[in-house]
């Protein structure tokens, strides 16, 4: 890549491009840390003992 | 396989069966109503509403574009090889608007067989190439002697 | 026969059994099992996805020309395909195991359907919403009512319904097999969603990956397709494989191997 202003520029549509890369970027992100996060709030509910019922 | 499993699965396969036939059904007896635009060759045939907004589809015939007055106002024609429509537009165009490229009109038929467009869309098909590639192939004047929606299997 | 309960607890269960205790064996043997090992196998989805999505990215915005008629606005196209094709793989992948989950009862197939909607539903999302920024500059509209567009719309709250389905049944075998069955359903959109550009006159065009005849693209162009198709594929896998994981812990919170795994682990 010669020039880095005309590569953000992308011929004068950036902002259709980048928001599109943009919004792929936050959903694959969220889809990612979410489980992950989830997976743990839970193996520490398991810990503490939240589901043993007596 | 047990028996139950055999049952359960001749179950499933006869509900997709039916289901299927009755999409299958449901979707031929809306097939009109399911088409985004008309293409020229059903207008002249007269198998498009009259009286009412509809949407033409195809090519802007090669030569047809006029920019009468103050350059606001368009004039072409939209062609599917066997028919042509004479179309009156006045407003902003699409980017991909040129000669040969494939279009949509919004609009209604006037009294004297024009079509007066009050929204232009631009369709584009599946062909993607780089300009070199296109100048090599002399691509880009198409011919507008295909119907709009054969472009793709172009 | 070997049931495998993992590696501390491997036990071997007479063929002389009796079916239901045989049966009951193998379902509680192959959670634990699938928890350990699926640990492992994420890594095998988990690097090509990023090697495969890091080239197509790389190359669909840098490395590759711009089109002949749009110009740098049809590098969306790197995110757009492989995503409407995720939406489409991804609920044929719920109906297989749906069909699975009907007929064998099997829950390991009950859990993929409700790991993978929300998956498959923000995929769904992605095709949609980049496919109306690409719409706006090309066409000259963000939406219309056409049949690809209108069935891929469908598509997502067919999506959106699995999962609603099963966060509103309380036990864990009606909801599996409800979300099956819808599953099985919905599949019909998927092959409406692709022919839609073929049997009707669409504003959208084409295919652009096919199984049959050749694509109308320039081979520097296709590869970073192909592979961004491939990577986003891996990843449906990897998200899955982890939703699934966290599923089965939280159906089975209560049972042994899990306090056995977590509590004490």
């Amino acid at each position: 890549m010669a020039d880095w202003a005309s590569f953000w520029a992308m011929g004068g549509y950036a902002s259709y491009v980048w928001s599109a890369y943009g919004i792929a970027a936050a959903v694959i992100t969220l889809n990612v840390v979410l489980p992950v996060w989830y997976h743990r709030g839970l193996k520490r509910r398991i810990r503490r003992g939240a589901f043993i019922d007596d | 396989m047990t028996r139950t499993r055999r049952r359960r699965l001749l179950l499933v396969t006869c509900l997709l069966v039916g289901l299927s036939g009755a999409c299958a059904l449901m979707l031929t007896a809306f097939k009109q109503d399911m088409l985004y635009f008309h293409e020229p060759s059903a207008i002249a045939a007269g198998n498009v509403p009259i009286n009412t907004r509809f949407r033409v589809g195809g090519l802007v015939a090669t030569g047809s574009v006029e920019r009468p007055g103050n350059g606001l106002s368009v004039h072409f024609a939209i062609s599917d090889c066997h028919a042509t429509v004479p179309v009156r537009y006045r407003g902003t165009l699409p980017d991909l608007f040129r000669e040969g490229q494939g279009v949509i009109a919004y609009g209604k038929l006037d009294g004297r067989g024009a079509f007066v467009a009050d929204r232009i869309l631009a369709k584009h098909d599946s062909t993607y190439m780089s300009p070199d590639t296109a100048r090599a192939l002399n691509a880009g004047t198409s011919d507008a002697c295909m119907p709009a929606n054969m472009q793709a299997s172009r | 026969m070997h049931v495998r309960l993992g590696h501390d607890e491997k036990t071997v269960v007479s063929l002389t059994m009796d079916k239901g205790v045989k049966q009951r064996f193998h379902r509680l043997g192959s959670s634990p099992y699938f928890y350990d090992a699926s640990a492992r196998w994420a890594i095998w989805l988990a690097v090509p996805a990023v090697i495969c999505i890091a080239y197509a990215v790389i190359a669909g915005l840098v490395y590759v020309p711009p089109d002949y008629q749009q110009g740098d606005v049809f590098r969306i196209l790197y995110i757009h395909v492989p995503s409407a094709w995720l939406s489409l793989f991804g609920y044929t992948a719920m109906a297989v195991a749906g069909v699975v989950a009907l007929v064998w009862r099997l829950k390991l197939a009950e859990i993929f359907i409700a790991a993978a909607a929300p998956v498959g539903a923000s995929f769904t999302f992605l095709a949609l919403v980049t496919g109306a920024i690409w719409g706006e500059p090309t066409w000259g509209t963000y939406w219309v009512w056409d049949a690809r567009l209108t069935s891929e719309l469908i598509l997502l709250f067919l999506y959106l319904g699995v999962i609603a389905l099963h966060r509103s049944i309380a036990s864990p075998r009606a909801a599996g097999r409800a979300c099956a069955l819808l599953s099985i359903v919905g599949v019909i959109n998927v092959p409406i969603i692709h022919y839609s550009v073929v049997w009707w006159t669409t504003l959208h065009q084409g295919a652009t990956l096919g199984l049959t005849g050749g694509s109308n693209m320039d081979a520097d162009m296709l590869w970073p397709l192909l592979a961004g198709a491939l990577g986003f594929t891996c990843l449906f896998g990897w998200l899955t494989l982890w939703g699934m994981r966290v599923q089965l812990l939280w159906r089975e919170r209560r049972s042994r191997w899990v306090m056995k795994r977590i509590a004490h682990g």
